[in-house]
């Protein structure tokens, strides 16, 4: 079991209240999950040239000062913004640059790379997980959230979700995979590389690679429908939106809600209840093996 | 707005339904008494609960405030009425025994499992497995009922104002299944002596499952279920029957490749 939960700003006025509405509907989802908690935010888009990073360090108290000292003799218009064990970085290299880089710290992870989206994600319960990361006082135009109760691997920041799937891409799962370990060897020797031994984390490499492959998000969850095995409800956000996908049996819960002023997803409606007019929305569950989704014009 | 949802709204306002209006009006024969009300915003489940296990308890209860919570007048006793106002999540009305619960708004997945006896009333939709081991009663939902509907029935009556997703009667064993809409893939798969009436499309039938005619038996049995479900803007006779084709009930060598 997991809980997840997703929030489409659709009038301007209320990005300033996302993160309030986002942590409400992710402490009611605590129960679904209390092993570790994530949230992907998509907000303050970089300007072209540059792009931005979310980093994780493994070390308890990282020096980010010195790591920022150091970044800025690689690139003198790089940004450093610590959170915690996180950093969102700003640079005007690329991705690729910036992961040779980055080999030279072993201790940093990158959780997600693009224009707009940041993930933080830490074990330990939603509760905190909201207070340590102020998620609160997140603004922005769309975000996705997570708790997990871990079934299939060990309970740590690297095994928790949002999962990045590319630019501007990641993936929060409930469910469990059962052909995940044949399908990250068969990735790995397409050059996908994963962190962990986690189940979801196959999926997003999953979705990575089709992506790679030239499909569009709806074919790549088309595809996903054909070769990931076992149960799931997916949540994916992009950097205009956000898409869902249960798997064809419907093993796991969603439902779907929306008013003329936000679109929500979410593993129960207790989470949905938390949002300004959450009795007038128009609420439906999603259908298996059906694509959902949400994008500003 | 999906196309699909608003596909769903078009369909389901051609079944001129009973709403909510009239499940407030819904008395079902019984006089007006005491009323004591529940708001779930302060007050927990199990305050509303225990007083459904009390074989003396008397009163109607009106729950505010659900919120999606879990586990809504579940195990219920005694012949009153619940009246929920919103939404309800999992498992809501479970084991009912002779109460009348109306919920007005959706519920979550298994709502009114194992059902004994009374009438559980939703007038959105409900998530899966609804009724699923269903001994007794009668479970009216007036929107869509999800994947599994009336999953291993035992005896109730399960009327759906919409449609059902796939799996719907799966294993049923005894009782009756009402759809006004279309019904989803592998309908009463492996079902043993249920009767379901599908009005709109069957997605497909299960493993020894089979369209049956519908006689004048059965006209009747399904206007008298129409009519205690108080679903109006149907007509029994554009429902199809389904039922067991009884191929499966003893094991043949023949049959090996249908388990």
């Amino acid at each position: 079991m997991c809980g997840i939960v997703g929030l489409f700003i659709k009038n301007p006025e209320l990005e300033s209240e996302l993160g309030r509405h986002v942590s409400a509907m992710l402490l009611e989802m605590s129960e679904r999950g209390p092993d570790s908690a994530g949230a992907a935010v998509y907000r303050n888009e970089v300007d072209s040239g540059r792009i931005k990073l979310t980093l994780f360090s493994s070390q308890a108290q990282p020096d980010w000062s010195a790591f920022d000292r150091q970044l800025r003799d690689f690139d003198a218009q790089s940004t450093v913004k610590p959170h915690l064990n996180h950093a969102v970085v700003e640079t005007s290299k690329s991705l690729q640059q910036m992961q040779t880089w980055l080999q030279s710290h072993a201790e940093v992870r990158i959780n997600s790379s693009g224009k707009k989206i940041e993930i933080y994600k830490e074990k330990g319960s939603p509760a905190s997980f909201i207070d340590s990361f102020k998620v609160a006082d997140y603004t922005g135009t769309h975000a996705l959230g997570h708790t997990r109760m871990a079934t299939e691997s060990a309970v740590t920041t690297e095994h928790s979700h949002p999962f990045s799937t590319g630019d501007d891409l990641c993936l929060v799962h409930n469910g469990s995979l059962s052909n995940h370990n044949r399908l990250r060897e068969n990735l790995r020797s397409r050059g996908i590389s994963f962190q962990t031994d986690n189940d979801s984390e196959v999926a997003a490499g999953y979705l990575n690679w089709r992506l790679q492959e030239g499909d569009g998000l709806d074919d790549a969850l088309h595809h996903a429908v054909e070769d990931l095995d076992g149960f799931y409800t997916f949540a994916i956000g992009t950097r205009e939106g956000f898409a869902v996908l249960r798997d064809p049996i419907g093993c796991k819960p969603a439902i779907i809600a929306e008013t003329d002023d936000w679109a929500a997803m979410s593993s129960e409606y207790r989470a949905i209840a938390q949002l300004p007019g959450a009795a007038k929305a128009k609420i439906w569950e999603p259908e298996p093996a059906k694509i959902y989704s949400w994008q500003r014009q | 707005m999906p196309a699909d949802q608003q596909d769903i709204d078009a369909r389901l306002a051609t079944y001129e339904f009973t709403n909510s209006q009239l499940l407030r009006n819904y008395s079902g024969g019984r006089t007006t008494r005491a009323m004591q009300t529940i708001d779930l915003a302060t007050q927990g489940i199990r305050e509303l609960n225990q007083l459904l296990h009390q074989t003396n308890a008397t009163d109607d209860i009106v729950v505010s405030n659900p919120g999606g919570k879990h586990s809504v007048a579940v195990g219920a006793m005694v012949p009153v009425t619940v009246t929920v106002q919103g939404h309800v999540g999992y498992y809501c009305a479970g084991m009912n025994a002779d109460a009348q619960i109306l919920v007005d708004g959706n519920a979550g997945p298994g709502l009114a499992e194992n059902m004994m006896s009374g009438v559980v009333r939703v007038s959105g939709d409900a998530s899966q497995y609804c009724a699923a081991t269903s001994h007794g009663g009668l479970i009216v939902v007036e929107g869509n009922a999800a994947a599994r509907c009336g999953i291993s029935m035992k005896g109730s009556d399960i009327v759906v104002g919409g449609s059902v997703g796939h799996m719907s009667a799966f294993m049923a064993q005894k009782g009756r299944l009402v759809v006004c809409g279309d019904a989803g893939d592998a309908l009463g798969d492996s079902i043993y002596e249920a009767r379901l009436y599908v009005r709109g499309s069957v997605a497909s039938t299960g493993a020894d499952c089979v369209q049956k005619e519908m006689r004048a038996e059965h006209i009747e049995e399904l206007e008298g279920l129409l009519q205690s479900a108080k679903i109006s803007g149907c007509k029994a006779k554009d429902f199809k029957r389904y039922g067991s084709a009884r191929s499966l009930y003893h094991f043949s060598i023949d049959n090996a490749n249908a388990y």
